[in-house]
Protein backbone atom coordinates (compact mmCIF):
# COMPACT_ATOMS: atom_id res chain seq x y z
CA UNK A 1 0.00 0.00 0.00
CA UNK A 2 2.71 2.44 1.00
CA UNK A 3 4.77 1.30 -1.99
CA UNK A 4 1.86 1.95 -4.34
CA UNK A 5 1.38 5.41 -2.85
CA UNK A 6 5.10 6.05 -3.08
CA UNK A 7 5.11 4.98 -6.75
CA UNK A 8 2.15 7.25 -7.48
CA UNK A 9 3.73 10.19 -5.67
CA UNK A 10 6.93 9.68 -7.63
CA UNK A 11 4.98 9.74 -10.90
CA UNK A 12 3.19 12.90 -9.82
CA UNK A 13 6.48 14.56 -8.95
CA UNK A 14 7.92 13.84 -12.39
CA UNK A 15 4.89 13.55 -14.69
CA UNK A 16 6.86 14.24 -17.87
CA UNK A 17 9.43 11.56 -17.13
CA UNK A 18 6.69 9.07 -16.29
CA UNK A 19 4.73 9.86 -19.46
CA UNK A 20 7.93 9.62 -21.48
CA UNK A 21 8.58 6.25 -19.88
CA UNK A 22 5.16 4.92 -20.79
CA UNK A 23 5.39 6.21 -24.37
CA UNK A 24 8.90 4.79 -24.83
CA UNK A 25 7.74 1.41 -23.58
CA UNK A 26 4.66 1.69 -25.82
CA UNK A 27 6.74 2.39 -28.92
CA UNK A 28 9.22 -0.38 -28.31
CA UNK A 29 6.36 -2.83 -27.72
CA UNK A 30 4.58 -1.37 -30.77
CA UNK A 31 7.56 -2.32 -32.95
CA UNK A 32 7.52 -5.78 -31.41
CA UNK A 33 3.73 -5.97 -31.85
CA UNK A 34 3.88 -4.96 -35.50
CA UNK A 35 6.47 -7.63 -36.09
CA UNK A 36 4.23 -10.12 -34.27
CA UNK A 37 1.30 -9.13 -36.43
CA UNK A 38 3.31 -9.61 -39.63
CA UNK A 39 4.56 -12.96 -38.31
CA UNK A 40 1.10 -14.33 -37.49
CA UNK A 41 -0.23 -13.18 -40.85
CA UNK A 42 2.63 -14.84 -42.74
CA UNK A 43 2.05 -17.98 -40.72
CA UNK A 44 -1.65 -17.87 -41.44
CA UNK A 45 -0.98 -17.44 -45.18
CA UNK A 46 1.44 -20.37 -45.16
CA UNK A 47 -1.09 -22.47 -43.28
CA UNK A 48 -3.70 -21.70 -45.90
CA UNK A 49 -1.33 -22.80 -48.64
CA UNK A 50 -0.43 -25.88 -46.64
CA UNK A 51 -4.05 -26.86 -46.33
CA UNK A 52 -3.91 -27.46 -50.04
CA UNK A 53 -1.24 -30.10 -49.68
CA UNK A 54 -2.98 -33.29 -50.67
CA UNK A 55 -2.21 -36.69 -52.13
CA UNK A 56 -4.26 -37.61 -55.19
CA UNK A 57 -4.49 -41.25 -56.22
CA UNK A 58 -5.79 -41.85 -59.75
CA UNK A 59 -7.80 -45.02 -60.08
CA UNK A 60 -7.71 -47.44 -62.97
CA UNK A 61 -10.91 -47.74 -64.98
CA UNK A 62 -11.34 -51.30 -63.81
CA UNK A 63 -11.31 -50.36 -60.12
CA UNK A 64 -14.05 -52.03 -58.16
CA UNK A 65 -16.12 -49.46 -56.32
CA UNK A 66 -16.39 -51.61 -53.19
CA UNK A 67 -12.66 -52.19 -53.07
CA UNK A 68 -12.15 -48.45 -53.51
CA UNK A 69 -14.58 -47.74 -50.67
CA UNK A 70 -12.73 -50.20 -48.40
CA UNK A 71 -9.40 -48.65 -49.38
CA UNK A 72 -10.75 -45.16 -48.65
CA UNK A 73 -11.74 -46.28 -45.20
CA UNK A 74 -8.29 -47.79 -44.60
CA UNK A 75 -6.54 -44.66 -45.82
CA UNK A 76 -8.89 -42.55 -43.71
CA UNK A 77 -7.64 -44.46 -40.68
CA UNK A 78 -3.98 -43.51 -41.34
CA UNK A 79 -2.89 -41.33 -38.43
CA UNK A 80 -1.63 -38.67 -40.86
CA UNK A 81 -4.88 -38.41 -42.76
CA UNK A 82 -7.53 -35.83 -42.07
CA UNK A 83 -10.09 -36.64 -44.74
CA UNK A 84 -10.47 -38.75 -47.85
CA UNK A 85 -12.72 -37.62 -50.75
CA UNK A 86 -13.79 -39.59 -53.79
CA UNK A 87 -13.70 -37.73 -57.11
CA UNK A 88 -15.70 -39.51 -59.75
CA UNK A 89 -14.92 -39.26 -63.47
CA UNK A 90 -17.86 -36.89 -63.94
CA UNK A 91 -16.76 -34.68 -61.13
CA UNK A 92 -13.20 -34.66 -62.44
CA UNK A 93 -14.43 -33.48 -65.83
CA UNK A 94 -16.64 -30.86 -64.28
CA UNK A 95 -13.70 -29.49 -62.30
CA UNK A 96 -11.47 -29.58 -65.35
CA UNK A 97 -14.02 -27.65 -67.34
CA UNK A 98 -14.13 -25.00 -64.71
CA UNK A 99 -10.38 -24.78 -64.28
CA UNK A 100 -9.07 -25.32 -67.80
CA UNK A 101 -10.59 -23.90 -70.98
CA UNK A 102 -9.51 -26.76 -73.28
CA UNK A 103 -11.87 -29.20 -71.58
CA UNK A 104 -14.82 -26.91 -72.24
CA UNK A 105 -16.02 -28.88 -75.25
CA UNK A 106 -15.34 -32.35 -73.87
CA UNK A 107 -18.61 -33.63 -72.59
CA UNK A 108 -17.87 -37.27 -72.28
CA UNK A 109 -17.14 -38.62 -68.89
CA UNK A 110 -14.41 -41.22 -68.87
CA UNK A 111 -11.78 -39.01 -70.41
CA UNK A 112 -10.39 -38.24 -67.02
CA UNK A 113 -9.78 -40.94 -64.43
CA UNK A 114 -11.62 -41.10 -61.13
CA UNK A 115 -9.45 -40.40 -58.10
CA UNK A 116 -9.38 -40.25 -54.34
CA UNK A 117 -8.14 -37.08 -52.67
CA UNK A 118 -6.32 -37.53 -49.40
CA UNK A 119 -6.13 -34.43 -47.16
CA UNK A 120 -3.52 -34.50 -44.45
CA UNK A 121 -3.71 -33.31 -40.88
CA UNK A 122 -1.97 -30.06 -39.91
CA UNK A 123 1.61 -30.78 -38.90
CA UNK A 124 1.62 -33.89 -41.14
CA UNK A 125 2.41 -32.06 -44.32
CA UNK A 126 6.19 -32.34 -44.47
CA UNK A 127 7.68 -33.83 -47.67
CA UNK A 128 8.64 -37.05 -45.84
CA UNK A 129 5.17 -37.65 -44.40
CA UNK A 130 3.47 -36.82 -47.70
CA UNK A 131 5.75 -39.22 -49.54
CA UNK A 132 5.19 -42.01 -47.02
CA UNK A 133 1.40 -41.66 -47.33
CA UNK A 134 1.71 -41.58 -51.13
CA UNK A 135 3.86 -44.72 -51.11
CA UNK A 136 1.36 -46.62 -48.99
CA UNK A 137 -1.50 -45.59 -51.27
CA UNK A 138 0.49 -46.74 -54.29
CA UNK A 139 0.40 -50.31 -53.03
CA UNK A 140 -3.32 -50.69 -53.89
CA UNK A 141 -3.48 -52.53 -57.19
CA UNK A 142 -6.28 -50.38 -58.57
CA UNK A 143 -4.27 -47.21 -58.09
CA UNK A 144 -2.67 -46.20 -61.36
CA UNK A 145 -0.75 -43.21 -60.26
CA UNK A 146 -0.22 -41.04 -57.17
CA UNK A 147 0.53 -37.33 -57.41
CA UNK A 148 1.30 -34.93 -54.64
CA UNK A 149 3.34 -32.11 -56.21
CA UNK A 150 6.61 -33.34 -54.77
CA UNK A 151 8.69 -30.28 -55.67
CA UNK A 152 6.01 -27.89 -54.61
CA UNK A 153 5.63 -29.51 -51.21
CA UNK A 154 9.36 -29.36 -50.65
CA UNK A 155 9.56 -25.71 -51.62
CA UNK A 156 6.66 -24.84 -49.37
CA UNK A 157 8.24 -26.72 -46.53
CA UNK A 158 11.55 -24.93 -47.00
CA UNK A 159 9.79 -21.58 -47.11
CA UNK A 160 7.98 -22.42 -43.91
CA UNK A 161 11.24 -23.36 -42.19
CA UNK A 162 12.92 -20.16 -43.34
CA UNK A 163 9.93 -18.13 -42.15
CA UNK A 164 10.01 -19.88 -38.76
CA UNK A 165 13.75 -19.36 -38.21
CA UNK A 166 13.63 -15.76 -39.47
CA UNK A 167 10.58 -15.16 -37.30
CA UNK A 168 12.26 -16.46 -34.17
CA UNK A 169 15.49 -14.56 -34.86
CA UNK A 170 13.70 -11.29 -35.60
CA UNK A 171 11.31 -11.83 -32.70
CA UNK A 172 14.19 -12.32 -30.28
CA UNK A 173 15.96 -9.26 -31.70
CA UNK A 174 12.83 -7.09 -31.41
CA UNK A 175 12.15 -8.38 -27.90
CA UNK A 176 15.76 -7.70 -26.90
CA UNK A 177 15.54 -4.15 -28.23
CA UNK A 178 12.27 -3.67 -26.34
CA UNK A 179 13.83 -4.99 -23.11
CA UNK A 180 16.89 -2.74 -23.51
CA UNK A 181 14.79 0.34 -24.19
CA UNK A 182 12.44 -0.40 -21.31
CA UNK A 183 15.43 -1.05 -19.04
CA UNK A 184 16.98 2.27 -20.06
CA UNK A 185 13.68 4.09 -19.49
CA UNK A 186 13.34 2.70 -16.01
CA UNK A 187 17.00 3.41 -15.34
CA UNK A 188 16.23 7.08 -16.01
CA UNK A 189 13.56 6.96 -13.32
CA UNK A 190 15.98 5.32 -10.93
CA UNK A 191 18.71 7.87 -11.67
CA UNK A 192 16.24 10.74 -11.29
CA UNK A 193 15.60 9.45 -7.78
CA UNK A 194 19.18 8.43 -6.99
CA UNK A 195 19.48 10.96 -4.19
CA UNK A 196 16.26 9.80 -2.62
CA UNK A 197 17.44 6.19 -2.83
CA UNK A 198 20.77 7.01 -1.19
CA UNK A 199 19.01 8.85 1.64
CA UNK A 200 16.58 5.98 2.09
CA UNK A 201 19.52 3.64 2.51
CA UNK A 202 21.23 5.95 4.98
CA UNK A 203 18.19 6.14 7.22
CA UNK A 204 17.86 2.38 7.24
CA UNK A 205 15.33 1.45 4.58
CA UNK A 206 15.67 -2.18 3.53
CA UNK A 207 16.45 -2.94 -0.09
CA UNK A 208 13.00 -4.46 -0.53
CA UNK A 209 11.40 -1.32 0.82
CA UNK A 210 13.34 0.74 -1.73
CA UNK A 211 12.68 -1.66 -4.57
CA UNK A 212 8.96 -2.14 -4.17
CA UNK A 213 7.77 1.30 -5.35
CA UNK A 214 10.00 0.94 -8.41
CA UNK A 215 8.60 -2.50 -9.15
CA UNK A 216 5.07 -1.15 -8.93
CA UNK A 217 6.10 1.80 -11.09
CA UNK A 218 7.60 -0.60 -13.65
CA UNK A 219 4.52 -2.81 -13.55
CA UNK A 220 2.14 0.09 -14.11
CA UNK A 221 4.29 1.56 -16.88
CA UNK A 222 4.62 -1.86 -18.49
CA UNK A 223 0.86 -2.44 -18.48
CA UNK A 224 0.05 1.08 -19.69
CA UNK A 225 2.79 0.89 -22.34
CA UNK A 226 1.53 -2.53 -23.38
CA UNK A 227 -2.06 -1.30 -23.74
CA UNK A 228 -0.94 1.77 -25.65
CA UNK A 229 1.18 -0.41 -27.95
CA UNK A 230 -1.82 -2.66 -28.47
CA UNK A 231 -3.90 0.33 -29.48
CA UNK A 232 -1.21 1.46 -31.94
CA UNK A 233 -0.97 -2.02 -33.46
CA UNK A 234 -4.75 -2.23 -33.71
CA UNK A 235 -4.90 1.12 -35.52
CA UNK A 236 -2.09 0.02 -37.86
CA UNK A 237 -3.94 -3.22 -38.54
CA UNK A 238 -7.15 -1.33 -39.30
CA UNK A 239 -5.35 0.93 -41.75
CA UNK A 240 -3.72 -2.02 -43.53
CA UNK A 241 -7.10 -3.79 -43.70
CA UNK A 242 -8.82 -0.72 -45.01
CA UNK A 243 -6.36 0.22 -47.72
CA UNK A 244 -4.14 -2.76 -48.50
CA UNK A 245 -4.77 -6.39 -47.67
CA UNK A 246 -6.98 -8.47 -45.41
CA UNK A 247 -5.08 -9.39 -42.28
CA UNK A 248 -5.87 -11.13 -39.06
CA UNK A 249 -5.38 -9.51 -35.63
CA UNK A 250 -4.12 -11.08 -32.41
CA UNK A 251 -6.61 -13.26 -30.63
CA UNK A 252 -7.53 -12.67 -26.98
CA UNK A 253 -4.93 -15.05 -25.68
CA UNK A 254 -2.15 -13.30 -27.59
CA UNK A 255 -3.36 -9.89 -26.37
CA UNK A 256 -3.30 -11.16 -22.80
CA UNK A 257 0.19 -12.61 -23.25
CA UNK A 258 1.34 -9.34 -24.84
CA UNK A 259 0.10 -7.12 -22.03
CA UNK A 260 1.36 -9.49 -19.34
CA UNK A 261 4.66 -9.59 -21.25
CA UNK A 262 4.80 -5.77 -21.15
CA UNK A 263 4.13 -5.80 -17.42
CA UNK A 264 6.81 -8.45 -16.86
CA UNK A 265 9.30 -6.40 -18.86
CA UNK A 266 8.47 -3.40 -16.73
CA UNK A 267 8.96 -5.35 -13.51
CA UNK A 268 12.12 -7.05 -14.73
CA UNK A 269 13.54 -3.79 -16.04
CA UNK A 270 12.89 -2.16 -12.66
CA UNK A 271 14.33 -5.09 -10.77
CA UNK A 272 17.54 -5.01 -12.79
CA UNK A 273 17.88 -1.21 -12.80
CA UNK A 274 17.25 -0.76 -9.08
CA UNK A 275 19.29 -3.84 -8.24
CA UNK A 276 22.29 -2.53 -10.14
CA UNK A 277 21.86 0.87 -8.60
CA UNK A 278 21.62 -0.53 -5.08
CA UNK A 279 24.74 -2.59 -5.63
CA UNK A 280 26.66 0.45 -6.72
CA UNK A 281 25.73 2.96 -4.02
CA UNK B 1 29.95 0.23 21.59
CA UNK B 2 32.11 1.00 18.54
CA UNK B 3 35.35 -0.82 17.96
CA UNK B 4 37.71 -0.85 15.00
CA UNK B 5 40.33 -3.58 15.07
CA UNK B 6 43.25 -3.46 12.65
CA UNK B 7 41.00 -2.01 10.01
CA UNK B 8 42.50 -1.49 6.57
CA UNK B 9 40.76 -0.28 3.47
CA UNK B 10 42.14 -0.37 -0.01
CA UNK B 11 40.39 0.80 -3.16
CA UNK B 12 41.28 -0.80 -6.47
CA UNK B 13 42.03 2.50 -8.19
CA UNK B 14 43.01 4.97 -5.50
CA UNK B 15 45.02 2.57 -3.34
CA UNK B 16 45.29 2.49 0.45
CA UNK B 17 42.69 4.63 2.24
CA UNK B 18 43.19 3.21 5.72
CA UNK B 19 46.13 1.26 7.08
CA UNK B 20 45.53 -0.91 10.15
CA UNK B 21 43.57 1.42 12.34
CA UNK B 22 42.30 0.45 15.78
CA UNK B 23 40.28 2.52 18.23
CA UNK B 24 37.15 2.37 20.33
CA UNK B 25 34.40 4.86 20.99
CA UNK B 26 32.53 4.60 24.26
CA UNK B 27 28.89 5.16 24.83
CA UNK B 28 28.01 8.86 24.87
CA UNK B 29 31.50 9.96 23.85
CA UNK B 30 32.20 12.95 21.56
CA UNK B 31 35.05 12.29 19.12
CA UNK B 32 36.57 14.53 16.51
CA UNK B 33 38.18 12.96 13.47
CA UNK B 34 40.63 15.41 11.98
CA UNK B 35 43.26 15.36 9.30
CA UNK B 36 43.88 16.70 5.81
CA UNK B 37 41.70 15.82 2.82
CA UNK B 38 42.22 12.24 1.77
CA UNK B 39 43.50 11.20 5.18
CA UNK B 40 40.71 8.65 5.60
CA UNK B 41 38.11 10.46 7.74
CA UNK B 42 35.21 9.85 5.41
CA UNK B 43 36.31 6.27 4.82
CA UNK B 44 36.17 5.57 8.56
CA UNK B 45 32.70 7.08 8.79
CA UNK B 46 31.52 5.01 5.82
CA UNK B 47 32.83 1.88 7.50
CA UNK B 48 30.97 2.86 10.66
CA UNK B 49 27.61 3.07 8.96
CA UNK B 50 28.58 0.08 6.86
CA UNK B 51 28.31 1.76 3.52
CA UNK B 52 31.56 -0.02 2.81
CA UNK B 53 33.39 -2.99 4.25
CA UNK B 54 36.99 -3.02 5.41
CA UNK B 55 39.50 -4.88 3.25
CA UNK B 56 41.07 -6.22 6.44
CA UNK B 57 40.24 -6.13 10.13
CA UNK B 58 36.83 -5.72 11.70
CA UNK B 59 34.41 -2.95 12.57
CA UNK B 60 32.06 -3.63 15.50
CA UNK B 61 29.21 -1.29 16.04
CA UNK B 62 26.37 -1.89 18.46
CA UNK B 63 26.86 -5.65 18.30
CA UNK B 64 27.02 -5.83 14.51
CA UNK B 65 30.25 -6.98 12.89
CA UNK B 66 31.40 -5.85 9.46
CA UNK B 67 32.48 -9.43 8.81
CA UNK B 68 29.07 -11.00 8.69
CA UNK B 69 26.42 -8.28 8.76
CA UNK B 70 23.48 -9.07 6.49
CA UNK B 71 21.72 -6.40 4.44
CA UNK B 72 18.81 -6.45 6.85
CA UNK B 73 21.08 -6.10 9.88
CA UNK B 74 22.79 -3.14 8.24
CA UNK B 75 19.42 -1.50 7.57
CA UNK B 76 18.39 -2.03 11.19
CA UNK B 77 21.73 -0.70 12.42
CA UNK B 78 21.38 2.47 10.36
CA UNK B 79 18.05 3.18 12.00
CA UNK B 80 20.02 3.54 15.22
CA UNK B 81 22.74 5.71 13.69
CA UNK B 82 22.18 9.33 12.75
CA UNK B 83 24.20 10.47 9.74
CA UNK B 84 24.85 14.08 8.76
CA UNK B 85 26.82 15.33 5.76
CA UNK B 86 28.47 18.53 4.67
CA UNK B 87 26.03 18.89 1.76
CA UNK B 88 22.94 18.24 3.96
CA UNK B 89 21.44 15.72 1.49
CA UNK B 90 17.90 16.93 1.85
CA UNK B 91 15.19 16.18 -0.69
CA UNK B 92 14.60 19.51 -2.40
CA UNK B 93 11.01 18.77 -3.32
CA UNK B 94 9.89 18.15 0.25
CA UNK B 95 9.38 20.44 3.19
CA UNK B 96 11.63 20.36 6.25
CA UNK B 97 8.99 18.37 8.10
CA UNK B 98 8.58 15.88 5.20
CA UNK B 99 12.34 15.42 5.03
CA UNK B 100 12.44 14.47 8.69
CA UNK B 101 9.31 12.33 8.43
CA UNK B 102 10.89 10.43 5.56
CA UNK B 103 13.43 8.84 7.90
CA UNK B 104 10.64 7.44 10.07
CA UNK B 105 8.43 6.39 7.20
CA UNK B 106 11.06 4.11 5.74
CA UNK B 107 11.23 2.27 9.04
CA UNK B 108 7.48 1.63 8.89
CA UNK B 109 6.75 3.58 12.09
CA UNK B 110 3.07 4.21 12.91
CA UNK B 111 1.60 7.54 11.79
CA UNK B 112 0.84 8.93 15.24
CA UNK B 113 4.40 8.21 16.41
CA UNK B 114 5.78 9.85 13.30
CA UNK B 115 3.82 13.06 13.88
CA UNK B 116 4.86 13.49 17.49
CA UNK B 117 8.50 12.52 16.95
CA UNK B 118 8.91 14.85 13.98
CA UNK B 119 7.44 17.75 15.94
CA UNK B 120 9.72 16.97 18.87
CA UNK B 121 12.98 16.89 16.90
CA UNK B 122 12.11 19.99 14.87
CA UNK B 123 11.64 21.80 18.17
CA UNK B 124 14.88 20.31 19.46
CA UNK B 125 16.84 21.77 16.53
CA UNK B 126 14.98 25.08 16.81
CA UNK B 127 13.08 24.84 13.54
CA UNK B 128 9.49 24.22 14.59
CA UNK B 129 8.46 27.49 12.94
CA UNK B 130 9.99 26.45 9.61
CA UNK B 131 8.48 22.98 9.37
CA UNK B 132 6.66 23.79 6.14
CA UNK B 133 9.60 25.49 4.43
CA UNK B 134 11.37 23.85 1.54
CA UNK B 135 15.15 23.47 1.69
CA UNK B 136 15.66 26.26 -0.88
CA UNK B 137 13.84 28.63 1.47
CA UNK B 138 16.20 27.86 4.34
CA UNK B 139 19.71 29.12 5.11
CA UNK B 140 22.63 26.69 5.10
CA UNK B 141 22.59 26.48 8.87
CA UNK B 142 18.88 25.80 8.89
CA UNK B 143 19.21 23.12 6.25
CA UNK B 144 21.87 21.41 8.32
CA UNK B 145 19.55 21.57 11.32
CA UNK B 146 16.87 19.82 9.28
CA UNK B 147 19.45 17.16 8.38
CA UNK B 148 20.33 16.82 12.07
CA UNK B 149 16.66 16.55 12.97
CA UNK B 150 16.33 13.77 10.39
CA UNK B 151 19.35 12.05 11.94
CA UNK B 152 17.88 12.37 15.44
CA UNK B 153 14.34 11.30 14.75
CA UNK B 154 15.09 7.60 15.17
CA UNK B 155 16.74 8.18 18.59
CA UNK B 156 20.22 7.14 17.49
CA UNK B 157 22.87 5.95 19.92
CA UNK B 158 25.50 7.64 17.80
CA UNK B 159 25.48 10.61 15.45
CA UNK B 160 28.01 10.43 12.64
CA UNK B 161 28.74 13.80 11.10
CA UNK B 162 30.98 14.21 8.07
CA UNK B 163 32.16 17.84 7.94
CA UNK B 164 28.76 19.08 9.12
CA UNK B 165 29.96 22.68 9.25
CA UNK B 166 32.03 22.55 6.07
CA UNK B 167 29.51 24.57 4.06
CA UNK B 168 28.51 26.99 6.78
CA UNK B 169 29.65 30.45 7.78
CA UNK B 170 31.12 31.00 11.21
CA UNK B 171 27.88 31.94 12.89
CA UNK B 172 25.99 28.96 11.49
CA UNK B 173 28.96 26.74 12.35
CA UNK B 174 28.75 27.76 15.99
CA UNK B 175 25.04 27.13 16.09
CA UNK B 176 25.27 23.69 14.51
CA UNK B 177 28.23 22.73 16.67
CA UNK B 178 26.39 23.78 19.80
CA UNK B 179 23.45 21.67 18.70
CA UNK B 180 25.75 18.67 18.33
CA UNK B 181 27.11 19.33 21.81
CA UNK B 182 23.61 19.48 23.22
CA UNK B 183 22.76 16.21 21.52
CA UNK B 184 25.90 14.67 23.00
CA UNK B 185 25.03 16.06 26.43
CA UNK B 186 21.75 14.18 26.28
CA UNK B 187 23.65 10.89 25.92
CA UNK B 188 24.11 10.34 22.19
CA UNK B 189 27.66 9.66 21.07
CA UNK B 190 28.91 12.00 18.34
CA UNK B 191 31.67 11.23 15.86
CA UNK B 192 32.45 14.29 13.83
CA UNK B 193 34.92 14.56 10.99
CA UNK B 194 36.11 18.10 10.54
CA UNK B 195 38.72 20.34 9.02
CA UNK B 196 37.88 23.11 11.42
CA UNK B 197 40.72 23.08 13.92
CA UNK B 198 39.21 26.06 15.70
CA UNK B 199 36.26 23.96 16.73
CA UNK B 200 38.57 21.22 17.90
CA UNK B 201 40.79 23.55 19.89
CA UNK B 202 37.95 25.34 21.57
CA UNK B 203 36.48 22.16 23.00
CA UNK B 204 37.99 19.45 25.09
CA UNK B 205 36.61 16.51 23.26
CA UNK B 206 38.64 13.50 22.27
CA UNK B 207 40.44 14.03 18.97
CA UNK B 208 41.73 11.39 16.59
CA UNK B 209 43.97 12.81 13.90
CA UNK B 210 44.53 10.90 10.69
CA UNK B 211 47.14 11.24 8.01
CA UNK B 212 47.59 9.01 4.99
CA UNK B 213 45.14 6.53 6.42
CA UNK B 214 46.88 6.17 9.76
CA UNK B 215 46.05 7.44 13.22
CA UNK B 216 48.81 9.91 14.03
CA UNK B 217 47.28 11.20 17.22
CA UNK B 218 44.57 10.13 19.63
CA UNK B 219 44.02 12.42 22.59
CA UNK B 220 42.60 9.51 24.58
CA UNK B 221 45.99 7.83 24.47
CA UNK B 222 48.37 10.78 24.58
CA UNK B 223 48.79 13.37 27.30
CA UNK B 224 47.09 16.64 26.58
CA UNK B 225 50.42 18.40 26.10
CA UNK B 226 51.13 16.23 23.10
CA UNK B 227 48.20 17.59 21.14
CA UNK B 228 49.49 18.67 17.77
CA UNK B 229 47.87 22.06 18.06
CA UNK B 230 49.09 25.41 19.17
CA UNK B 231 48.05 27.02 22.39
CA UNK B 232 44.59 25.82 23.40
CA UNK B 233 42.02 28.54 22.80
CA UNK B 234 39.34 29.44 25.30
CA UNK B 235 36.65 26.80 25.61
CA UNK B 236 33.84 27.18 23.14
CA UNK B 237 30.97 27.32 25.54
CA UNK B 238 32.26 30.28 27.53
CA UNK B 239 30.11 33.41 27.13
CA UNK B 240 30.33 33.84 23.40
CA UNK B 241 26.66 33.66 22.49
CA UNK B 242 27.23 30.28 20.93
CA UNK B 243 23.98 28.80 22.11
CA UNK B 244 21.83 31.08 20.04
CA UNK B 245 19.98 29.47 17.19
CA UNK B 246 21.02 30.28 13.67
Amino acid sequence: MRSAREALTASRRAPLLSALGVVTIAFSLFAFGLFGLVAINIRRALEQVEERVEVRAFLSDSADIEQVAAAMKDVGDFPEVLRVDYVSQEKALERARKEMGEFADVFEAGVLPASIEVHLRPGMRSPAVVKSVADRIKTYHFVDDVRYGEEWVEKLYRLRNIATVAGIALGVAFAAVAVIIIGATIRMTVLARAKEISIMRLVGATDMFIRLPFLIDGLVKGVLGGLLALLFVWIANRIVNEYFIQTIFFDRQMIFVGVVGGAMMGVLGSLVSVGRHLQRV
Amino acid sequence: MIRLTEVAKEYPRSGVALAHISFQVKKGEFVFLTGPSGSGKTTILKLLYMDDKPSEGEVWINGVSSRNASGREISRLRRRIGIVFQDFRLLEDRTAEANVRFALEVTGAPKATIRSKVARVLTQVGLSSKATSFPRELSGGEQQRVAIARALVNDPFVLIADEPTGNLDERATRGVFQLLRDINASGTAVIMATHDLDLVRRSNYRTIELNHGRVVFDSAESPASARPFDEPLPAFDTPSGSTEAI
